[in-house]
């Protein structure tokens, strides 16, 4: 098989077995997850197998890997004008293509522990709501003399549903990864935006997961319309939207020449920025930032999959992937750089203050996506890619990790019968480390990574060579933004591992949380494996000591994607001062101040504008989701249509209905009826009486008036004709 | 077989009113052989218009499959059918559509006898009005469709059917009054209302010469004019858009399937036909208005679906915003004909008639399967049904978003192909429908929300009440309709090259 056909096939595997559980498989649960586990793995190999081939080719950027695109859409009158789509595997695609395979296996394997396979059905359980745990007698040590009933967890009633959900969205996420095109780019990016629809809308008869359903997929619409113009534009502007192409030399040249018209920006400044609020919708990114954290209603493999391996890397991956057409225009770098650092800040302010373990996961990832953007918007290409593949590994870690330990909770909350302790907040937990000492671990890798923690961590790295290329290319706004924020980071991490696993249990649920199966712990570990030795691939050639040890090949391989090879940062020691100082600070300070935190009332930073982050949800219902329905409702609706136009109509009705009468009654009953109709009814009604008067039914008056006719006609005829 | 080779494009457009009158003569009251009959019948012309699809040769220009027979001699009209690229498209979307209609409407049993007969008449005047290539012709066929459409809301629509189907009625009438005296006015002009010969001698007019006393120009203002309102009635352009939900919600299932599916098409086929081809300047001067016309269609269409509580005319409305894209794509063309932008545009607004067509008769289908179980439509009183259907709700939810415009779905190829052409032309009003297509998110979604997902309301759970699945039969509807669906968003040149070489050749 040719390595571009193995390309083509990538994607199918999943797709198909979404439509094979959707249509024949769904009620075989056993047989539906090993569809979707195969088809993933099945992905994962030819991705390994192109990944390697990649690594082969020399100068890779400008070969890639891919072969002649495919005609696809007729558009005119020759064949030129036929609308393109192809695969194409260069450096920025290979190195995402790994981690989402990865991560997806990873994904995959684990919600088959995480939907509890193998359990018995609930006993309560209804499609649409989570199990509910599901009684089972409890056979003692000696056989027959049952001890009681207990309850364990049930399976999802759902399964194989979830199975075919999470497959169609790893085929949309290989489609944009493989893409060599910005439209059928789009096509996968919105496949996800449905299936993150449907997965975090998967307890749909839940309305707050109903309802964070529809806010995800509306929140990200608006960035897309945004991009749906933005790629129009660059279609029309550049008649292609093939990657190879526009990242020419003359094609680019043009768009940064051309006026576009509005804001004093060129025509690539405008394409870029309409891309790019796609990119704040689908990376959640300040201030479209609101439905990421609502997507935790969704079960947590989801949730991973959202935050790590697929829809918000998607965001960032396409503006890495129009780096050189965003980078044209100043003004949208500008814009770029800030609503990456503003968000990089401003989400780590409320992770700060957030209870639950997965929101304040969720927080961070937008805060890291914001590390990402602002990487990019001051031309840190490298730092950025690098960070987005370090950040996707430790993040699919860390959210299957909060699983886990919200799987133990539960555990524990469904042995205890007590349904009113909330298995996701920190504060019931507590000394989970005893209990779960697998999901401890590389949960503590995971947030370590997220923290930066010095040399050992992937995250350092990458994070270290964002901060160095602010610093070193004098941004130092950003610097010291995203300083702050990765203070901020850290600390908030070392609070939710601190109430989460260390100290002592704070419930009796934390008491009796369980360790959770093989398929959960193993994908923790082997992305635990890549949290830490990701970095290492990206160390600096002048890092003190270890820098030249190993080649800096992250850098050499990313940086072939751009035309023009980027240039290392110059090593400075202040950026690395900084990364080592907000990482060790951050954690210490975090462990100092809430190792003795014991609930929630005892900790400082329950400040009410950071626990309802900034109140942008109220904000935005009162100043925008409202409206508009008062507005579709009211405005359009009721007013313009039924009171306006429909009332226009209705004049005719009654206008044509008087017109009628008004003939009828001043026109047809006296003119025609009385007048002529009945006038001249009258006129010969009174003439037949006069005439009454000659009939009297005598014979000699007949004979008489005969007679006097005939003198009357001849008298007549004879003064006419003889006379 | 050599009199059907010949005569194909008749046999398609006849059979169906042949079939009607046969029905006439059969035995009363048998309303499974009426079934069976017109479903039968209905697949003849199915089969053929695939034999055209698969004969026609769409490399060629001009006109394929021509037949003319002598008609009415004396003022020059004469009975004259064939078919293009687009004309063929819109035959295959009728052929199409009716048998899935009369497959949906066998859970009908109220004077099936005359239902059916009127459905099959309303294809044969369908069919006509695309097939057509002589005005008069046309105009009768557009005439004669609108009757039995009449009777079938009328007579088997909901509560307020009356006055749904006398606004329907007036409204395409007192449209189509001037559509009838331009068409005379050409019949006078030139002797004759062949469109072929038409499209040659029309635009070859000296425009210094004044013809019935005016000046060539005015004449032809005025004509465009007659033709333009008679077909913004029927797409409908807003603001003429108000009788479509009336009509559209009244009418039985199967009525509003066609009506959204193929009648709406009639007007958009009657700007491309037409108004393209025999006004391209005073199209040019007013494609601005059109343009704000179909960008309020397309706003405010998806607004006041946005503001429905009735499950039925949410996706009545939503037929406004989705034309609105047809006509933002016509405007488009009209401004900038024979560039590459305008060919783009008018692609997409063609590959959008077929597409709204599918997805639309689609949704109003399965309106109709839940409204027929549960004889209520507000969504109110819905909620949480997908536990109990989950058959139904994978298939919403699937047409629903054809109908969102999802990628990988057709609705998407047709949006993206309509905002691509129009963006270099008409910019600003590009943007602005952004917002129409944000907001077709919002009420699509608020569909869903209100019928599948949110608790379970235990009203339709249990008893008497208990909600069914979809059955075989509806199933058996909506299969060929999601498989195009499907197929186009996937790999749509093969219809699309039907298409595009038609625009290129046309215009």
């Amino acid at each position: 098989m040719t390595t571009e056909l193995l390309i083509w096939l990538i994607p199918l595997p999943p797709v198909l077995a979404f439509f094979l559980i959707v249509l024949l498989t769904n009620k075989n649960k056993a047989l539906s997850h090993t569809i979707a586990v195969g088809a993933a793995l099945l992905s994962w190999l030819g991705s390994m197998i192109v990944f390697v081939q990649a690594l082969g080719v020399e100068h890779l950027g400008e070969h890639p890997l891919g072969g002649e695109p495919i005609n696809w859409l007729p558009l005119g009158e020759s064949v030129d004008t036929y609308f393109k789509i192809g695969v194409l595997v260069d450096p920025l695609s290979a190195v995402t293509l790994f981690f989402v395979a990865w991560t997806v296996l990873m994904i995959f394997l684990y919600s088959v522990g995480y939907h509890n396979f193998g359990q018995p059905v609930g006993d309560h359980d209804h499609p649409g709501l989570p199990p509910h745990g599901a009684t089972v007698e409890e056979h003692g040590h000696q056989r027959s003399s049952p001890v009681g009933k207990h309850v364990v967890p049930s399976i999802e009633p759902m399964y194989s549903r979830f199975f075919a959900f999470i497959g169609l969205f790893a085929f949309g996420m290989f489609v944009l990864v493989l893409s060599d095109n910005l439209l059928t780019l789009f096509v996968g990016w919105e496949i996800m935006g449905l299936c993150s629809y449907l997965l975090i809308g998967f307890w749909y008869a839940k309305p707050s997961a109903r309802d964070a359903a529809i806010k995800a997929f509306i929140t990200t619409r608006i960035g897309d319309v945004f991009m749906l113009l933005g790629i129009a534009y660059l279609y029309s502007a550049t008649g292609t939207l093939s990657f190879r192409e526009i990242f020419t030399e003359g094609i680019l040249h043009t768009l940064a020449t051309v006026p576009s018209g509005v804001l004093g920006l060129s025509a690539a400044g405008l394409i870029g920025l309409l891309l790019f609020i796609g990119t704040i919708g689908k990376s959640a990114q300040f201030p479209l930032h609101v439905w990421l954290p609502d997507a935790m209603e969704g079960p947590t493999p989801v949730s991973a999959m959202i935050h790590a391996a697929t829809m918000v890397s998607a965001g960032v991956y396409m503006v890495i992937r129009m780096f050189p057409l965003i980078s044209l225009d100043p003004t949208t770098m500008a814009v770029v750089a800030f609503i990456g650092a503003f968000t990089a800040l401003f989400a780590a302010t409320i992770a700060v203050a957030q209870n639950d373990i997965k929101r304040v996961l969720a927080y961070s990832t937008i805060s890291q996506l914001g590390f990402m953007i602002a990487a990019l918007g001051i031309g840190a290409y490298v730092a950025a890619v690098f960070h987005l593949v370090t950040h996707a590994f430790f993040k699919a870690l860390l959210f299957l990790g909060s699983g886990s330990v919200i799987h133990g909770m539960e555990h524990g909350v469904l042995h205890t019968g007590n349904h009113k302790v909330d298995p996701q907040d920190m504060f019931n937990m507590g000394g989970l480390r005893r209990k779960m000492p697998i999901t401890f671990w590389t949960f503590l890798i995971g947030g370590f990574a997220l923290s930066g923690f010095p040399i050992i961590t992937a995250g350092f790295w990458s994070k270290d060579e964002i901060l160095a290329d602010a610093f070193g290319h004098g941004h130092t706004a950003v610097f010291v933004t995203l300083a702050v924020a990765a203070f901020l980071t850290a600390f908030y991490t070392m609070r939710q591992i601190t109430l989460t696993f260390l100290g002592e249990a704070r419930t009796k649920e934390a008491e009796h949380a369980q360790e959770t199966p093989w398929t959960m712990t193993l994908p923790l570990v082997i992305l635990a494996f890549f949290a830490v030795t990701y970095g290492w691939v990206g160390i600096p050639e002048h890092f003190p000591a270890l820098g030249g040890l190993v080649p800096n090949w992250f850098h050499e391989f990313v940086g072939g994607t751009l035309a023009e090879h980027p240039e290392a940062v110059e090593f400075s020691v202040w950026p690395l001062l900084t990364s080592l100082f907000v990482a060790l600070g951050g954690l210490t300070f975090g462990w100092l101040v809430y190792r003795n935190v014991n609930s929630a009332a005892e900790d400082r930073l329950q400040i009410p504008v950071l626990k309802n982050k900034y109140y942008f949800d109220e904000i935005y219902d009162r100043v925008f989701v409202k409206p508009a329905y008062w507005f579709a409702e009211a405005v359009i609706y009721k007013f313009m249509d039924q009171s306006v136009i429909d009332g226009i109509l209705h004049i005719f009705g009654p206008v044509t209905d008087r017109l009628g009468s008004a003939i009828r009654n001043y026109f047809d009953l006296p003119v025609i009826n009385r007048f002529f109709g009945d006038g001249s009814a009258n006129v010969t009604y009174w003439f037949g009486g006069k005439l009454r008067a000659v009939q009297t039914g005598r014979i000699q008056q007949y004979l008489m008036l005969a007679l006097v006719v005939f003198i009357g006609i001849g008298a007549a005829l004879y003064f006419f004709l003889l006379a | 077989m050599n009199f059907i080779d010949t005569h194909l494009l008749s046999l398609i457009l006849f059979v169906p009113a042949l079939a009607a009158v046969i029905i006439l003569f059969l035995p009363n009251g048998e309303n499974k052989l009426f079934h069976w009959f017109t479903l039968g019948a209905s697949l003849i012309p199915f089969v053929l218009s695939l034999v055209v699809w698969f004969r026609f040769d769409a490399t060629q220009s001009g006109f394929q499959f021509e037949e003319a027979y002598v008609w009415y001699e004396a003022i020059g009209s004469s009975f004259h059918l064939g078919v293009d690229g687009l004309s063929l498209t819109m035959v295959l979307l009728t052929t199409l559509l009716t048998p899935l209609a009369i497959l949906a409407s066998f859970s009908i049993s109220d004077r099936v006898k005359a239902y059916m007969m009127l459905f099959l008449f309303l294809e044969t005047g369908m069919l006509g009005v695309f097939m057509a290539l002589d005005l008069l012709i046309f105009f009768v066929f557009w005439e004669v469709g609108l009757v039995p459409m009449f009777f079938l809301i009328n007579q088997w629509g909901s509560a307020n059917r009356n006055y749904a189907s006398m606004k329907f009625l007036i409204y395409t009438m007192g449209g189509s009054l001037g559509l009838l005296l331009a068409i005379q006015m050409l019949g006078v002009l030139f002797g004759h209302f062949d469109l072929v010969r038409l499209y040659e001698g029309w635009n070859s007019l000296d425009p210094t010469k004044t013809l019935l006393g005016l000046p060539v120009s005015t004449v032809k203002a005025i004509a465009f004019w007659a033709f333009t309102i008679a077909f913004a009635v029927k797409v409908p352009v807003w603001p003429f858009h108000t009788w479509l939900p009336d009509a559209h919600t009244e009418a039985p299932t199967a009525g509003s399937m066609i009506l959204a599916g193929v009648l709406l098409k009639l007007g958009a086929y009657g700007f491309l036909r037409l108004i393209l081809p025999l006004y391209p300047n005073e199209a040019r001067i007013f494609a601005g208005a059109l343009a704000v016309l179909a960008t309020a269609a397309i706003v405010f269409g998806a607004f006041a679906a946005y503001a429905q509580t009735d499950f039925k005319r949410l996706v009545a409305y939503s037929s406004v915003n989705h034309m609105g894209f047809v006509v933002l794509g016509i405007a488009a063309a009209a401004f900038a004909a024979g560039t590459n932008d305008a060919t783009i545009a008018l692609n997409g607004a063609i590959l959008q008639m077929f597409n709204h067509g599918l997805s639309a008769a689609g949704m109003f289908f399965l309106v109709g399967v839940i409204y027929e179980r549960t004889h209520t439509r507000d969504l109110g009183k819905f909620g949480g049904l997908f536990p109990l259907v989950p058959v139904y709700g994978g298939i919403l939810i699937f047409t629903s978003m054809a109908s969102l415009g999802l990628p990988g779905l057709n609705g998407f190829i047709s949006e993206f192909l309509v905002v691509r052409g129009a963006w270099p032309i008409l910019p600003i009003y590009t943007a602005i429908s952004m917002l129409g297509l944000l907001f077709t998110g919002a009420y699509i979604l608020k569909g869903i929300k209100q019928v599948l997902h949110g608790p379970l309301n235990e009203h339709w759970a249990r008893g008497e009440h208990k909600l069914t699945e979809i059955n075989t039969r509806e199933i058996l509807v909506m299969v060929p309709l999601m498989a195009l669906i499907l197929w186009i968003g996937i790999w749509p040149a093969w219809i699309l090259n039907v298409i595009n070489n038609a625009v290129v050749k046309l215009f």
